[in-house]
C-alpha cells in the first residue's frame, strides 16, 4: 500500500516504513540507543530526500524514547539529576553542531563530513566497546578471576563542582558529564542522530555509571536533544515530514516495548557486545562506501526557489 | 474573378494550414495521501481548410514537463583514498518531470534547428546557459543529470507513443509518476512535416495537493514553530500510549 509523503513529496509503501520504524524501535528499546544512526540511512536507502530523513529520524526518535523511557521510569532506573546535567552540556553543543552542519552544507561536503564521523566515532566506539565486553565476558566466565573493583577513583572524583547522583551511586564532579554532554549534542546535530551510541559508553567508561541506569539515563535526555533538533529543523529548513514521522513511530514505538522486554532477558554483557557489533556493522558498510567507487559518480541537489 | 478564383486553387497547396486542436482527459491533479500517480490522455485532431499536402507525412510529438527549479550537480573523485565530492556545476533550470511521446522516432521527424528554437528533446528542455564556461567538463554534468533523472522515471522518451489514424486524429498517454512535485505542468502538441513544426498548441495541468497533505504543507511553511511542536506532541503522546498500551495488554 501506497502513500504520498506531503513534505518528502514521494511514494512510499506504507509496510516498509511501519518495518523499518519497527526493526529501529527494537533496537532502541533494548540497548537505550535512540536508532537514528540506524534509521537515518535507512531512509535515505529507501529514497526519502537526506534533509528530511535526518529532520524525521530526529522525531522519530523522540518518540521511541519517551516509549523506552517510561518503562526504565517504573524500574527506577532512570538518573534524572544526571539527565538534566548532561543536558545542559548537550543543547550548547548540538547549537554549535547546526552551525557547523550548516557551513558545510553550503561548501558541499556535508555528505562528506556526515560519512567520516560516521566511521570515525562509530569505529571508535564499537571497537572500544567490543573489546572491554568481551574482556568483561572472559573475566566472568574464568572463577577465581579479580573482580572489578566497585568503587574505583577515577578523573571524575578529583575535579571540583561534586555532586551526588543518588540513582547512580555517584559522587563526582559536574565537569565531565557538561563536557560528555556538549560532545555528544555536537555530533548528535552533525551526524543527524540522538548520540546514544556515543553516551551509553562514555556513561559506563568515562563516568563510571551502573549499566541498569545508563540506558534509562540516556533515553532520557535524547528525548529533549531530539526534540530540540526537531524543532529547529521544523524551523530553518522545514523538512520535518509528519505523515512520514507517523508512520515510523507507529512502528517504532511498539517495536521499543518489546525490545526493552527482550534487553531485560539478556546480560549486560551480551547487550554491550550486540550493541558494539551492530554499531561496527553500521562504521563498515560507510567505510566501504567511501572507499569502493560508486557506481554513480554524480549526485543531484534540487535548489528549491524561494 | 474565374481567373483569380483558378489562380488561387494554384497555389492552395503551398498556403495549406494545417492547425491542431486538442484537449487533455483532465487539467487537475489532486495530490492526496492515497495519490499514486495519475494517467493523463492527450487527444487532438489536425484542422484542415485544404486537402492534405504531398510530400512528408505528418508527425506528432507530444511533450510533458513539471516546474523547473535550479539544480546543482556534484561529481565524485578520488582524493586520499576517499570518493569526495570534487566539483559542482548548476543547472540553471531543469524541469522536475519531463516526458516526450512521439509517433516516430525524434531524429527523424524533427530538425536540430527546430529542437531548438521549441526546445523539445531532453537535452535542449534543460537551460544550462553559461555552464561550459563555469567548468571545461559541463556536458558531461547535464548528461549525468539526464541520466540520474531517466533512471528514476523522472525523464522518458517514447518514441512511437502517440498513435495517429488517417493523418487526422491522435492520442497518447502520459503517465504522471507517483513522485510528483507540486506545480503547473505544461503539455505542448507540435505537429511536424519534414522535420519543422509547422503548428503547436500548449495546455496546463494544475497539479495540487489536497486534503490532509495540502493543510500538513501549508502548516510546515507558514506556521513551523507550531507545526514542530506539534510533530514534538505527537511523538511524545505516541511514545506515552504505547507504553500505557503494552502495560495493559500485560497486566
Amino acid at each position: 500500500m501506497q502513500m504520498y509523503l506531503p513534505i518528502a513529496e514521494v511514494s512510499v509503501n506504507i509496510f516498509v516504513l511501519l518495518g523499518l520504524g519497527g526493526i529501529v524501535g527494537f533496537l532502541s528499546g533494548m540497548f537505550g540507543v535512540g536508532g537514528g544512526f540506524l534509521i537515518t540511512p535507512l531512509l535515505f536507502f529507501i529514497g526519502i530526500p537526506p534533509a528530511i530523513a535526518v529532520a524525521t529520524g530526529a522525531n522519530q526518535v523522540v518518540a521511541s524514547s519517551v516509549s523506552g523511557v517510561l518503562a526504565h521510569l517504573r524500574r527506577r532506573t532512570v538518573d534524572f539529576r544526571m539527565g538534566l546535567v548532561l543536558l545542559a552540556g548537550g543543547l550548547a553543543g548540538s547549537t554549535l553542531g547546526i552551525g557547523v552542519f550548516a557551513r558545510f552544507s553550503a561548501a558541499g561536503q556535508v555528505d562528506l563530513l556526515i560519512q567520516l564521523s560516521y566511521v570515525l566515532f562509530l569505529g571508535l566506539i564499537g571497537a572500544l566497546m567490543l573489546q572491554e565486553s568481551l574482556r568483561a565476558l572472559r573475566r566472568a566466565t574464568r572463577p577465581g578471576a579479580k573482580p572489578r573493583r566497585s568503587h574505583e577513583h577515577l578523573l571524575v572524583h578529583r575535579l571540583p563542582l561534586k555532586m551526588k547522583f543518588r540513582t547512580s551511586g555517584l559522587y563526582i564532579s559536574v565537569i565531565p558529564p557538561v563536557c560528555v554532554g556538549a560532545l555528544v549534542g555536537f555530533l548528535a546535530a552533525i551526524m543527524g542522530v540522538g548520540g546514544g551510541f556515543i553516551m551509553v559508553p562514555a556513561m559506563i567508561y568515562v563516568l563510571g555509571m551502573p549499566t541498569k541506569v545508563v540506558v534509562g539515563t540516556s533515553l532520557f535526555q535524547i528525548i529533549f536533544i531530539t526534540g530540540f533538533t526537531t524543532v529547529m529543523h521544523a524551523t530553518t529548513s522545514f523538512s520535518v515530514d509528519m505523515a512520514l514521522a507517523l508512520l515510523l513511530i507507529i512502528g517504532g514505538v511498539i517495536g521499543a516495548q518489546i525490545g526493552a522486554q527482550a534487553g531485560l532477558k539478556l546480560k549486560a554483557e551480551q547487550l554491550r557486545i550486540l550493541l558494539a557489533l551492530l554499531v561496527l556493522a553500521v562504521a563498515a558498510k560507510i567505510a566501504l562506501d567511501l572507499v569502493l567507487q560508486p557506481a554513480e559518480l554524480y549526485s543531484l541537489t534540487p535548489m528549491r526557489l524561494p | 474573378m474565374i481567373r483569380l478564383f483558378a489562380f488561387l486553387m494554384m497555389i492552395a497547396p503551398a498556403f495549406a494550414q494545417e492547425t491542431v486542436v486538442a484537449g487533455l482527459s483532465q487539467t487537475r491533479v489532486s495530490i492526496t495521501a492515497q495519490f499514486q500517480g495519475s494517467e493523463i490522455l492527450v487527444y487532438g485532431a489536425v484542422k484542415r481548410n485544404a486537402p492534405e499536402p504531398e510530400g512528408p507525412p505528418l508527425q506528432v510529438i507530444i511533450t510533458a514537463e513539471g516546474p523547473a527549479m535550479p539544480v546543482m550537480v556534484r561529481s565524485k573523485d578520488r582524493r586520499f583514498g576517499l570518493w569526495v565530492n570534487t566539483s559542482a556545476v548548476q543547472i540553471d533550470q531543469a524541469p522536475s518531470f519531463y516526458a516526450i511521446a512521439t509517433t516516430a522516432p525524434l531524429p527523424q521527424i524533427l530538425t536540430e534547428t527546430e529542437d531548438l528554437r521549441h526546445r523539445i528533446s531532453i537535452p535542449r528542455a534543460i537551460r544550462a546557459v553559461g555552464v561550459a564556461a563555469e567548468n571545461l567538463d559541463a556536458p558531461s554534468f547535464t548528461e549525468a543529470l539526464i541520466r540520474i533523472r531517466a533512471a528514476s522515471g523522472a525523464y522518458g522518451m517514447r518514441e512511437g507513443a502517440v498513435t495517429l489514424s488517417q493523418d487526422t486524429l491522435f492520442r497518447a498517454d502520459v503517465a504522471l509518476p507517483a513522485n510528483l512535485t507540486e506545480g503547473d505542468y505544461r503539455v505542448r502538441i507540435f505537429l511536424t512535416r519534414g522535420g519543422v513544426v509547422i503548428d503547436s498548441l500548449e495546455s496546463t495541468i494544475n497539479v495540487r495537493k489536497e486534503g490532509l497533505e495540502r493543510w500538513l504543507t501549508n502548516l510546515a511553511r507558514q506556521q513551523p514553530l507550531i507545526y514542530g511542536l506539534m510533530s514534538l506532541l505527537i511523538a511524545v503522546v505516541a511514545g506515552w500510549a504505547a507504553s500505557v498500551g503494552f502495560r495493559l495488554l500485560r497486566a
